[in-house]
């Protein structure tokens, strides 16, 4: 690579392209229960474990899933993270938030992260060290207009 | 089967490089011919891992990468997991006495894209985690509250891995941070992600690492100290953070393989030096438990003693690691690099005090350390 005087230039670049991916009958029918407020969860006819979101199989089995179940609408806190920062995507009007994952009453694993805790003002943190637990009570609490996606469970409230 | 040895190794430095990606690849890669005396055209096979996406932004792997490497016209296959996986894809033609000579490269220019935690809310599943603005980081911290309440490891532990990884940074010419910080900083830093402060996150990095492997009697021919390729371990968990307990991870299962492989009965005694990937502080000292190098909940205990210190008895990231040097995709042929220094004793003024006969290198990727693989190295 020979010597040169200028400094080397940078090419700006910004990628948009849309996609369209399928979401498929299993999950579809979970989002189309959303907008009865209702959340179900499919149950696995050989090891009997009840999941959420639903699934199309049991990933431990391997075995298709066909037992649909309503499940409860209260849960516990099994852990969370209070982001307030921002980065490319996100901006401070969309923070704080508060991730968590709640193990729902009678289903075997938790909900992943699809679920944010409020209901309270959130901005002040001391008040959310002193509601926010591991261990801590939580219930859904669904928008008035549902649309059948994630954003029709509003947040979950801290009940206990 | 054949044993396979690491005869060379080169890395560039984490900071931003005004060189293309072309460039840049091109210079490491190009050091470990000329050191080792080989052709482009007479290494018999290349592995690379890259990102053709996300951690690139030019989703051109085809055009740079394979003249940069200088693997055109040969052999060549390209990995988008953790290098750490070319590098044993790498050793298996060898193994099978198909090649006597693979070329591994990593290649990444973090500083030409947007921040990590941008990208990595790309890896979450579209329907129901990355709308909510899940990414490695928010996943990061909600492990880290469960093992801090668990286990009753401290704030004040965690933030030690900090003040460790970037002192002995300081003595690695390749590493990005180059800043001295006390556990006070780190506990005084933005709590961006409660409870992980922004200290005790990896920075995002430039990095290509290239590596040549031989067979055993070409590698004796083309260097007067191998190291060789002793055993190899991974283990893949579920994506859904809520199936799984984010505390029981998979690297137990991916130690467990690399250390039968290469013969390993008791890690914490056998072990000279462990290059560890630790993107996140807390996570150097839940690895090292899973690894088996300390007892389940006692990673806190393990930093306190100071055993894992550069001058200590099991020196745990001499390099500085993830958090002084994180480019993410090459980041795991980094710590096999750095492990194979630390044996060779060519890792310079980060080179450990003891006598290194067996080294542990390790890589993760994905929320909570979704994936986990274990290579072990030996004298």
């Amino acid at each position: 690579m020979a010597e040169q005087k200028e400094k080397p230039r940078k090419v700006a670049s910004m990628g948009m392209v849309p996609y369209e991916m399928a979401l498929g009958p299993t999950w579809t029918r979970f989002f189309e229960g959303f907008k009865e407020k209702k959340i179900l969860g499919t149950k696995c006819r050989k090891c009997g474990r009840i999941l959420v979101p639903a699934r199309p199989f049991c990933p431990r089995c391997f075995e298709p899933m066909e037992e649909w179940v309503e499940v409860a609408q209260e849960g516990t806190v099994v852990t969370w993270s209070y982001v307030n920062y921002t980065y490319f995507g996100v901006t401070p009007d969309m923070i704080p938030v508060i991730g968590a994952t709640i193990k729902l009453d009678g289903v075997d694993c938790g909900t992943g992260m699809w679920t944010q805790i409020g209901g309270f003002d959130i901005k002040d943190f001391e008040l959310v060290t002193k509601k926010v637990k591991v261990g801590a009570k939580v219930r859904a609490v669904w928008r008035r207009k549902r649309q059948g996606n994630f954003r029709d469970i509003d947040y979950w409230k801290i009940i206990e | 089967m054949q044993k396979v040895g690491i005869v060379e190794v080169a890395q560039s430095a984490g900071t931003e490089s005004p060189l293309s990606l072309m460039e840049f690849t091109y210079k490491p890669v190009k050091e470990v011919l000329d050191k080792v005396g080989l052709k482009r055209d007479e290494v018999d096979m290349y592995i690379l891992a890259s990102t053709d996406v996300f951690h690139s932004g030019m989703s051109c792997a085809n055009a740079f990468d394979w003249d940069a490497s200088g693997a055109f016209m040969k052999p060549a296959s390209r990995e988008e997991g953790d290098a750490i996986t070319a590098f044993v894809y790498g050793c298996m033609p060898i193994m099978e006495g198909r090649y006597d000579t693979v070329l591994v490269v990593g290649l990444i220019k973090g500083s030409e894209n947007p921040e990590n935690d941008t990208l990595t809310s790309f890896v979450a599943d579209p329907f129901y985690s990355r709308p909510v603005g899940i990414q490695e980081t928010t996943a990061a911290a909600m492990q880290m509250r469960l093992y801090l309440q668990r286990y009753g490891i401290t704030e004040e532990q965690c933030a030690k891995v900090v003040a460790k990884n970037l002192g002995n940074a300081l003595f690695n010419p390749y590493a990005h941070i180059k800043k001295r910080v006390s556990v006070d900083d780190v506990l005084n830093s933005e709590r961006i992600c409660d409870p992980l402060k922004a200290l005790e996150c990896a920075p995002k990095s430039e990095g290509v690492c290239a590596m040549l492997l031989a067979s055993e009697e070409k590698a004796k021919k083309l260097t007067d100290k191998p190291v060789w390729f002793k055993g190899w371990g991974s283990s893949m968990d579920t994506f859904y953070l809520g199936d799984r307990d984010l505390l029981d991870t998979q690297l137990k299962t991916a130690a467990a393989s690399a250390y039968k492989m290469a013969g390993v009965s008791n890690p914490r005694k056998e072990i000279d030096v462990a290059e560890i990937c630790e993107p996140y502080a807390f996570q150097e000292l839940l690895w090292c438990e899973q690894l088996g190098l300390c007892a389940q909940g006692q990673g806190g205990k393990l930093v306190d003693s100071g055993v894992t210190q550069i001058t200590g008895d099991l020196p745990v990231n001499p390099s500085g690691g993830v958090l002084a040097m994180n480019p993410y995709v090459a980041r795991g042929l980094y710590r096999v690099a750095e492990a194979t220094l630390q044996i060779k004793g060519k890792a310079g003024e980060h080179q450990v005090d003891g006598k290194v006969n067996t080294a542990l290198a390790h890589s993760t990727y994905g929320f909570c350390g979704q994936w986990q693989g274990v290579v072990i190295l030996g004298g």
